[in-house]
């Protein structure tokens, strides 16, 4: 984009600024969209599983619920509890936010399509990552109450917890790709089974480690059924129970906007990114563009992440960190040292 | 370029250097120990800034990932859950003013010296001197070499033993903290969870069918 920036005769520097300005509000405003629309979506799909009709009032089937939601949010009132933490309460959700945002600068939505290809991508993603649980922790001890300080502490735990297995996931799929550059990875996963199908998931040794992953992505956006954090049966709303209006919404916003960064991941690391699934130049489906392509598989992954939400119960407290700690741990483990080997032998380093 | 991205990188440099001192004097002057920790968060990922302007993005990256992402965590879980009467800290401060001097003043002068030293020369071993040479083979390979892959050439070719013994030496020391804290409870059946017996259990274990007739009780 730089160049074409150039090429309307602006000097380099600012042809770099407005570039890649205009590429971050290229992915943040449509990302909000994005959000607003996608909670829609899961209200719809966790509706139709208790066979009730979810947001059906405000617009057309009631496509504009959240706006609405949104709009209402607005217009509340922000309320700072007296004995809370004025400062902290009031940048916890701002951090959440922002750091769920952050992490979408290096997400590849094509060959060309990124704003940061840098060589560390995905270490910078569980960089950014392993920020999203401040958010959460500064917001329960700010709070200064009993039910968000329960969940701060919960929140902390669990997501340490899997993003040490996360890590190993993530690194037998750099093993097999050779890169940290996200777009490097979505590129190495071209043909990847017999020349024919895009995606490291059809890889029978990898295949394990995409459920993996799955699970421990549910745990580390602290969807159901791992939702401890905000457990409304024994913690009221959790970490958010003293939050109102906006810093609310930013809760909301930050949230949703994590399971679809989530999401994402899932699609790139393991079925290809912006790839076709099949690797056949004469079919139908090979000339779409790419982002068309991640966006569908970003729309599957989410209604799986609905679908698990809808239909299983909530972990016990010690089952989450025993799922964690003694079943995926040693598993990643075990896979980094199958994985590695499996490549040493075959000869994948040359 | 030129001219003006070396301006930008010396107030980026300037910007960054200045946080790290700001927020590593509000870590010691912040009254709360929880807004101590987060002035140190603050501290880590403006040292991270200063590791990207040097190009050395592996090492920024792990600095947040390792410090920011889990040692700092760990420390607010902790810091979090203390009830520290701040007024009985303050009161060891006098007392405690001219140890805290001495070792400061002892870490001065052991940076003084050391940096005197290095001006005078330094140490120069012949493993320095192989691993110069290792960083012109490096050098060699040119801007395409990765900062990953450069790491691992060092520390998987000419460093392996010692980063292997570095990695026992924390395998160990996980170890025996485990070994330290754990304590077999007398009690045992009771405390622990059998995932096993769990999953085994039926609803046919637990639950009994009844079904009175009207006026009757029923025994349990």
């Amino acid at each position: 984009m730089t160049s074409f920036f150039q090429s309307l005769g602006m000097p380099y520097e600012w042809a770099w600024f407005t570039a890649t300005v205009s590429g971050i509000l290229l992915i943040a405003l449509p990302l909000m969209l994005a959000v607003a629309m996608i909670i829609y979506v899961d209200r719809k799909v966790w509706a139709a599983m208790a066979l009730r009709r979810g947001p059906n009032v405000v617009g057309p089937w009631g496509l504009l619920q959240s706006f609405a939601d949104g709009l209402k949010v607005f217009l509340q009132e922000t309320i700072v509890p007296s004995a809370a933490n004025k400062g902290l309460f009031l940048i916890a959700p701002i951090i959440t936010f922002t750091v769920a945002l952050m992490a979408w600068a290096v997400i590849p939505f094509g060959p060309e399509a990124v704003l940061a290809d840098i060589n560390v991508g995905l270490l910078y993603v569980l960089a950014i990552s392993s920020l999203g649980v401040y958010g959460v922790v500064i917001a329960g001890w700010a709070s200064n109450s009993k039910y968000p300080f329960f969940s701060a502490m919960r929140a902390a735990a669990q997501m340490i917890s899997y993003e040490v297995s996360i890590g190993f996931i993530l690194i037998c799929v750099v093993l097999w790709a050779g890169s940290f550059n996200l777009n490097a990875i979505v590129a190495a996963q071209q043909g990847h089974v017999f020349g024919l199908l895009n995606g490291f998931a059809f890889n029978p040794l990898l295949f394990p480690l995409w459920v993996m992953f799955l699970i421990s992505s549910l745990a580390e956006t602290a969807r159901a059924p791992f939702d401890l954090t905000e457990a409304e049966s024994e913690l009221v709303a959790g970490y958010q129970t003293e939050y109102s209006s906006m810093s609310f919404a930013l809760y909301w916003l930050g949230e949703y906007a994590n399971v679809l960064l989530m999401c994402t991941l899932n699609a790139v690391l393991f079925f290809g990114g912006w790839l076709p699934p099949l690797d056949v130049d004469w079919l139908p489906g090979y000339y779409i563009p790419g982002w068309i392509w991640l966006f569908g598989k970003i729309f599957v992954f989410f209604f799986v992440f609905s679908w698990v939400k809808a239909t299983v119960p909530r972990y016990r407290y010690d089952q989450l960190m025993r799922l964690g700690w003694k079943v995926f741990l040693p598993l990643s483990l075990l896979f980094v040292v199958l994985v590695s080997g499996w490549l040493m032998w075959t000869g994948h380093f040359g | 370029m030129g001219e003006d991205a070396f301006v930008i990188q010396l107030l980026s440099f300037y910007l960054f250097a200045f946080m790290v001192i700001a927020s590593a004097v509000m870590v010691i002057m912040a009254r709360n120990p929880v807004h101590s920790v987060l002035w140190l968060i603050l501290a880590f990922f403006n040292a991270a800034g200063l590791m990207v302007l040097l190009g050395a993005e592996f090492i920024a990256m792990l600095l947040v990932i390792v410090y920011v992402g889990a040692v700092a965590v760990l420390f607010l879980f902790v810091v979090m859950m203390l009830d520290i009467d701040f007024a009985e800290l303050r009161a060891g401060f006098v007392r405690n003013f001219p140890l805290g001097l001495l070792v400061a003043l002892i870490l001065f002068v052991e940076l003084f010296v050391g940096l005197v030293a290095y001006n005078a020369g330094g140490l120069v071993p012949d493993s320095a001197a192989a691993a110069a040479q290792a960083a012109g083979a490096i050098d060699a390979g040119g801007a395409s070499m990765s900062n990953i892959e450069a790491f691992g050439a060092l520390f998987y070719e000419r460093y392996l033993f010692l980063f292997e013994a570095a990695g026992l030496i924390l395998l160990v020391a996980m170890i025996g903290a485990i070994v330290l804290t754990h304590r077999r409870r007398p009690d045992a059946q009771r405390s622990q969870q059998d995932i096993g017996r769990q999953n085994r259990r039926r609803p046919g274990d637990a639950t009994v069918m009844k079904q009175p007739k009207v006026g009757e009780g029923v025994a349990l």
